[in-house]
């Protein structure tokens, strides 16, 4: 208290008191090596990206960006058709983020909004599928695509995960507080009840939707474990498929592979620093109440 | 005090109880244009293959032919020192990382929620970084940065005289790899979890704290962090449940070796399912994850969900 009373000019006590000087300090100090730590891999990628295999085990590893980053990257659509691989990628995540978050609006309204018989149900069977990890449902899923002729195709990468009750339910809440009277009223004016979902009611919780695509197309991005059974030729691969394979090579290319990781990651990292906000907020989850 | 339920963790947004139906509703079809098409997806590529997975964890493929043989594959779990290990595999990590990692999360989050902290948006996108880097992509920096020979990790020890240490081949060293990569990524992802959490407590906490004389360290034992239990929880939860489900980093960097050192269940079902073709015990293994991950998650509400008398 004392400290508080004689600090007239009101300055933050971290000016004045050493002590908290010092653990100020320490804190910075702790920051900052937590930093460096978070982000020497990025680093360490990016500079590895633009040198060959052979240089970057060398002692002392190279630490400015070298002039191979081209070569790289022809050798990357050599051995796996890179650019290929990128449009996939970027293809199934789209269509897949598109499709996902419009069935989920669809759903958290028709869920949010309706009374009707069969609701309970649904809920029920949403909740359910939140709880029940997917590597469950693998096996007969990989049997259904191989009976339905469809492994090796995009629609078999998209269509199981389609309907997720995480987006589901994040648009369900947005839309529980949209008022009824403008429902109501949109009705009485003769809007058919598609036309006022998406002209009256989807702008309106346009924060939970950006949330909502952003995390669907990082997961879809991410998705490994599925494409890895369904994909099996280079021409239809995604970049984490694509990735695993040039691991598993007899002579793996490291310098090839971390571009290729730096490709992986750069969408998601652009897209993260456009849109940090509704990254915490759909990685939260719901967690936190903000 | 708080009604009983604030003390869950708040993450799944339960629906609210339908108003009680008085008679029976008629089918109406304007509802169903909305939620049909999640429905049927829902029916299709989960309700089906969840009961199919069911009954084929009480299967086992004999002369080409499946055939029930009851709890058969149950049992075998028991006495496969491969699966056997796998558990231990994920045990371990449970009790060292997730525990590591959540206190690192925590301090990180308590140092980034410093009122005289500046640049505080840059600091959280820093230490959230690495969980937006593609899971795979991040396992291949890490095989690359913890090479044997060469790699930069050893060539940072060997500054120091130390080394060279094989992260990858070593049972020992890989698993002690496999928990520094997972923290690297999931650390910074939960402490933005916490530090939001944090910032949801009113400052006249931190300040009545300080009036009352408490140092910085003693309003965050005794007053922030009782507070903040219901996130703390909810990231305990969610690791638990990631870690039961582990695939991506142990099977991208060691591909579960050496000698199974990082196995984890769903590698070892990936394998045994995909590799062997055995779809009767890949699919009871898948069970026992799933009522590992149900008897874990409800432990942890129950052992730490609850607020402790005071």
């Amino acid at each position: 208290m004392s400290t508080a009373q004689a600090d007239v000019r009101n300055e933050p006590a971290v000016r004045k008191n050493p002590a908290r000087r010092l653990a100020g300090l320490a804190v910075g100090l702790v920051l900052v090596l937590g930093a460096v730590i978070s982000l020497v891999p990025f680093v360490w990628m990016a500079i590895a990206s633009t040198h060959s295999t052979r240089d970057l085990f060398t002692s002392p590893p190279p630490f400015l960006p070298g002039g191979q980053l081209l070569d790289n990257l022809s050798r990357l659509e050599e051995t796996i058709g890179f650019s290929r691989v990128m449009l996939n990628s970027i293809g199934i995540a789209l269509v897949h983020t598109a499709l996902s978050a419009l069935i989920s609006a669809m759903c958290g309204y028709g869920l949010a909004k309706f009374r009707f018989r069969g609701r309970g149900l649904l809920l029920g069977v949403i909740l359910a599928t939140m709880m029940i990890p997917f590597q469950v449902l693998l096996v007969p899923l990989f049997q259904m695509m191989a009976s339905l002729g469809w492994v090796n195709s995009y629609q078999a990468v998209i269509l199981p995960f389609l309907a997720s009750s995480f987006g589901i339910l994040l648009m369900r809440q947005g839309f529980l507080d949209f008022p009824d009277e403008l429902l109501e009223s949109a009705r009485i004016d003769g809007s058919s009840e598609l036309r006022t979902f998406y002209t009256v009611v989807l702008p309106c919780v346009r924060p939970q939707l950006g949330a909502l695509v952003i995390f669907t197309f990082m997961s879809a991005w991410n998705s490994f474990i599925w494409p890895l059974l369904m994909l099996n030729s280079e021409d239809t691969y995604t970049v984490p498929v694509a990735l695993n394979t040039l691991t598993g090579l007899s002579r793996v290319d490291h310098s090839g592979l971390m571009l290729g990781s730096l490709l992986a990651t750069l969408p998601l990292m652009l897209l993260f620093l456009c849109f940090q906000r509704q990254f915490v907020s759909g990685l939260l989850g719901g967690a936190v109440k903000q | 005090m708080a009604a009983p339920t604030s003390t869950l963790p708040p993450a799944p947004v339960v629906a609210p109880p339908p108003p009680p139906v008085k008679r029976r509703q008629r089918f109406r079809v304007i509802p169903w244009v909305f939620a049909g098409p999640a429905a049927v997806l829902f029916v299709v590529f989960f309700a089906y293959p969840l009961g199919a997975s069911l009954f084929q964890s009480f299967t086992a493929e004999r002369d080409g032919a499946s055939v029930w043989v009851g709890f058969d594959q149950y049992r075998r779990m028991a006495s496969d020192p491969a699966f056997l290990e796998s558990l231990f595999n994920v045990g371990l990590i449970l009790v060292i990382q997730v525990p590591l990692m959540v206190g690192l999360a925590l301090l990180l989050a308590g140092l980034l929620n410093q009122s005289w902290l500046r640049f505080r948006g840059t600091w959280r996108a820093i230490y959230f970084l690495p969980a937006v880097t593609t899971l795979v992509a991040y396992a291949v920096v890490f095989q690359v940065l913890l090479k044997t020979d060469g790699g930069l990790v050893n060539q940072f020890l060997s500054l120091f005289g130390a080394g060279p240490v094989d992260w990858l081949n070593d049972p020992t060293w890989a698993r002690i790899s496999l928990i520094a990569s997972l923290t690297w990524r999931w650390a910074g992802y939960n402490a933005v979890i916490l530090l939001a959490g944090l910032q949801a407590i009113g400052k006249e906490q931190y300040e009545a704290a300080a009036l009352d004389g408490a140092g910085t360290f003693a309003t965050y034992r005794r007053i922030i962090v009782p507070q903040l239990r219901p996130v703390i929880l909810f990231c305990a939860v969610t690791s638990t449940i990631g870690t039961l489900q582990l695939f991506d980093e142990n099977y991208v960097l060691t591909r579960g070796g050496p000698d199974n050192a990082t196995l984890s269940p769903v590698v070892y079902l990936y394998k045994t399912g995909f590799e062997q073709l055995d779809f009767g015990y890949a699919a009871a293994i898948a069970w026992v994850v799933v009522a590992l991950i149900a008897v874990l998650s409800l432990a942890q509400f129950f052992l730490f969900g609850r607020e402790k008398r005071r």
